[in-house]
């Protein structure tokens, strides 16, 4: 069906975007009076120059991967998750209470009760939003965001108060972070790198989210939903419910990204006070690497390892041209929008290889629409 | 800037009151559709010109041309006598012709001043003039009964105070003819009254109307001079004191069947569809239904009659499970499925071709199979456990596909790329591939050209000869005669009679249709 180029086209069009946000990003680095060259020579060695590096950006991408699964679900659903921190900070709560309260289990049993304690507690954190856009038609965009200061609020209280490590305590210097996990508990790595066993789990629940959503009957209804709520309540599905399941599942991938983030990184749960301070913004850059994966999830594995590139290649540009981390930052949300509005050419194109399709192959229909459109517009 | 302090009064005075709008010839082709053939029409100050003929008779069309919104392909329009081009709304505005459209063009966050404020030069230049547009529209109201609060915003405005905005926004315009689209289709029967006292008003003040309107009865409550079209031709112009209902019936319906069948005589069997003495409510949460009692048995095709927006659209809602009852019962297959839900139905026999395919019998971005199995998705042998097989729904699909004569590049083709046809094709293919004892077809030729549409009536006829149970709901009189075996007549949310085929005339329908009860009974 499709073209060979047709497919290159799609493929190479993101990484088009992000080479010409890249070109900008050149001209900030001009004004700062930093050669681009030197500096984007430094970024790329910085998350790919040797193996630990390339370790590091995995570890970066895995919490965008997990989290970007949950927004590509959302998204087929036409609902918008912005409350992946919070999801995120639940998630990793009830996680880490698994491992911190059985501490003589083993771990083959603690590991994964905590991810499935933390994929629950995500999904209460998506699926409170979820039922309030059902069934009283609250806007989640808002609801979600708001459950996140409330999450927030619990994390700080929990770890500075009930669940502050002993340690700390004892030391009376009350940095908020929980005690160590058992050696047990923690997820295998690649020494000596940090890449841990996480990240494979990350790429089999993408292509566990492909099926899902294209091959079974909820991700159909999902999808259904989504598209054309009026259809599908005319075909007999309960809109409602899978609303709610969508919200419910996003938010279950980002609770289940917490306590990845625990058992595979930190070992302990640990924050500054603000949300960023645990989850280092994966709920908010896993929804900017589903954008860039085409909401889809295999298309969101390489994006979240782009982002988790651009994240670690950022701190040694930093260090090797001396430029202030907010020209990071800007960098960053350059490729964002360049790459989301190249979607419009995808689009576009797209739009014209069917009509060109069309005429070739059924000349006919066109005819028809054209007659049936004139019929019910053009008359009373 | 001048010294005139608002704009309407600006326009007024820089030109002559109109006192006679003509359109001579007027003929609009669509692709397909013959709109407007050689129409003549027109309208003078003081008066009110009823524009009266069925769903898709070429009225709004016409109106159009005369708003600026269509060019037409022949003809011209004079106004006082001197022939005019109006390009576009605004070309007609400035002519001081104004039109309040069946759908509000307004916007919901902004306030009655501001919307008729929107658009305008202001008094002031770059500052609003806002409290002159209120003081400008607070006079206007008084002197047309006209009041609405200029400062209220449109969301917090009844549908009828929101079409007062409209009329007070073409007044401001400075609209010395006005077109009304079928005004009253959204008013409850007392804003009716007031809109008719406002209509009087404006006539009185030397205004001229024009009231498009498919309702006999109120064509003839309000207007001075009717129009009628049929088939995008004018059928006659009469005086409305010289008419009666019977005459302007006749005018709108009377017509030669254009399609023949080859019909079977019906062998009905058992009711399989009852209504009993069903009241519904609309979105606005007026009286829909109001006690429709209905039978539709195996084997026959019921057609149900009635200009558009009488609870047709609600009647259908509510046996497919989509709308609840007030009162009464529905029942299919002896069970009574008043509660049931939509799947429920479905899983008893239920086929619905919904009256709006595009939005409620299709899902545009899903491809040509995933649509074929919207209501069987869940089923075997689409889906086993929980897993959908793609290679049995694509194979399902393609039999379809050719079973049905369906135009499509692909089975993978996403819906929207389709055309109309093909995509009613599609909801009739999946509906009627199920084998249903009951079938709900809502206009199910709508906007088909003429090989779409036959094709769609042969397999509704052969439903019928297999044994299923047909309520056809259809505004084209054509469609009910030519199919169906009996045919009921809804008027206002009630069933106004049932009859044989053979004792329904074009006459006897067109009159209950407009409202017109029979006088003996049974």
């Amino acid at each position: 069906m499709k073209r060979l180029t047709d497919v290159l086209f799609d493929a190479l069009l993101p990484l088009l975007a992000a080479s010409l946000a890249l070109l900008v990003g050149a001209v900030f680095l001009m004004v700062m009076r930093v050669n681009p060259l030197t500096a984007y020579a430094a970024l790329v060695e910085g998350a790919f120059g040797t193996p630990n590096a390339v370790a590091e950006t995995l570890v970066k991408a895995t919490p965008l991967l997990l989290v970007g699964l949950g927004i590509c679900i959302a998204f087929q659903a036409n609902v918008i998750n912005i409350g992946g921190e919070g999801q995120m900070i639940v998630g990793a709560i009830l996680g880490t209470l698994v491992g911190l309260t059985f501490t003589d289990w083993p771990g083959w049993v603690v590991i994964p009760l905590a991810m499935l304690t933390g994929f629950v507690g995500g999904a209460l954190w998506g699926g409170i939003p979820g039922v309030l856009k059902a069934y009283f038609n609250v806007n989640e965009i808002l609801s979600t965001v708001m459950m996140n200061a409330i999450a927030v609020q619990i994390m700080n209280y929990l770890l500075r108060g009930p669940m502050i490590d002993p340690v700390q305590k004892a030391m009376a210097s009350e940095i908020p972070q929980t005690a160590a996990l058992e050696m047990a508990f923690r997820l295998p790595r690649w020494v000596p790198t940090r890449l841990h066993l996480g990240t494979l789990l990350a790429v089999v629940l993408a292509v566990v989210v492909h099926v899902f959503l294209w091959h079974t009957v909820w991700g159909y209804r999902i999808r259904a939903v989504g598209k054309n709520p009026d259809a599908s309540r005319y075909a007999g599905i309960p809109v409602k419910r899978y609303t709610v399941l969508a919200l419910l599942l996003s938010g279950a991938f980002a609770g289940l990204a917490g306590v990845v983030q625990v058992y595979g990184v930190n070992y302990r749960m640990i924050t500054d006070g603000s949300a960023s301070g645990f989850t280092g913004n994966a709920g908010f850059n896993g929804i900017v690497a589903a954008l860039f994966g085409g909401l889809h999830p295999l298309g969101t594995v390489p994006a979240s390892v782009l982002f988790g590139a651009l994240l670690v290649g950022a701190n040694k540009m930093q260090r090797a041209v001396q430029v202030p981390s907010a020209l990071v930052i800007a960098l960053n949300g350059l490729v964002v929008v360049f790459v989301v509005s190249s979607e419009y050419w995808r689009r576009r194109r797209q739009r014209r290889r069917m009509a060109l399709q069309r005429e070739a192959e059924a000349p006919r229909p066109v005819q028809e629409t054209a007659a049936a459109s004139s019929a019910s517009g053009g008359q009373d | 800037m001048n010294s005139v302090p608002s704009a309407p009064l600006a326009t007024a005075s820089t030109r002559p009151r109109i006192q006679h709008v003509e359109m001579r010839g007027i003929v609009k082709r669509f692709p397909g559709v013959l709109a407007n053939d050689h129409v003549d029409f027109d309208v003078q100050a003081g008066e009110i010109h009823a524009l009266l003929g069925e769903n898709g008779a070429g009225k709004t069309t016409l109106m159009k041309i005369l708003y600026g919104m269509y060019q037409p392909d022949e003809g011209e329009i004079r106004i006082n006598g001197r022939p005019v081009r109006i390009a576009s709304p605004r070309d007609a505005i400035a002519l001081g012709i104004g039109m309040v459209h069946q759908h509000f063009m307004l916007v919901e966050t902004l306030t009655v001043a501001e919307n008729v404020a929107l658009g305008l030069p202001s008094s002031r230049g770059l500052l609003t003039d806002l409290d002159v547009v209120a003081r400008r529209l607070r006079e206007l109201g008084e002197r047309y009964g006209l009041v609405v609060d200029p400062h209220a915003y449109i969301w917090q405005l009844s549908v009828g105070q929101q079409q007062r905005v409209e009329i007070l926004k073409a007044l401001y315009r400075g609209a010395d003819v006005l077109i009304l689209d079928e005004p009253t289709a959204v008013l409850t029967p007392q804003e009716v009254e007031e809109l008719f006292a406002v209509m009087r008003q404006m006539a009185r003040e030397g205004h001229g109307l024009v009231f498009i309107s498919h309702k006999l009865h109120e064509v003839l409550a309000i207007s001075d001079r009717i129009t009628v079209l049929r088939d995008g031709r004018k059928i006659g112009t009469r005086p409305a004191r010289e008419t009666t209902k019977e005459e302007l019936a006749r005018w709108m319906v009377g017509r030669e069947v254009r399609f023949h069948l080859e019909k079977e005589p019906a062998r009905p069997g058992p009711v399989l569809l009852e209504l009993e003495d069903v009241h519904a409510e609309s979105d606005r949460g007026t009286p829909a239904l109001q006690g429709v009692s209905l039978q539709v048995r195996a084997g026959e095709i019921l057609g149900l009659a009635g200009v558009s927006g009488n609870g047709q659209r609600e009647l259908a809602q509510v046996v497919a499970g989509l709308r609840p009852v007030t009162r009464g019962r529905v029942r299919l297959l002896d069970q009574d499925v008043t509660e049931a839900s939509p799947a429920a139905r479905m899983d008893l026999g239920l086929a619905y071709i919904p009256e709006e395919r595009m939005k409620d019998g299709l899902i545009q971005e899903f491809t040509v199979a995933e649509n074929l199995i919207l209501r069987d998705h869940h089923k075997p042998p689409f889906s086993r456990k929980g897993f959908l097989h793609w290679p049995t729904v694509y194979a399902h699909s393609r039999r379809l596909i050719q079973a049905f004569r369906i135009k499509t590049p692909s089975v993978k083709t996403p819906a929207r790329y389709l055309s109309g046809g093909n995509l009613q094709k599609i909801v009739l293919a999946r509906e009627l591939a199920r084998e249903p004892k009951v079938i709900l077809a809502a206009q199910p030729t709508r906007g088909l050209d003429i090989g779409a549409t036959e094709y769609v009536r042969e397999r509704l006829l052969e439903q019928r000869t297999r044994g299923a149970a047909v309520l056809l709901i259809s505004e084209d009189l054509d469609e009910i005669l030519v199919l169906s075996d009996r045919i009921a007549v809804i008027y206002e949310g009630r069933i106004m009679a049932v009859m044989p085929r053979e004792e329904a005339t074009v006459e006897r329908l067109g009159l209950l249709m407009a409202g017109v009860e029979e006088k003996e009974k049974g």
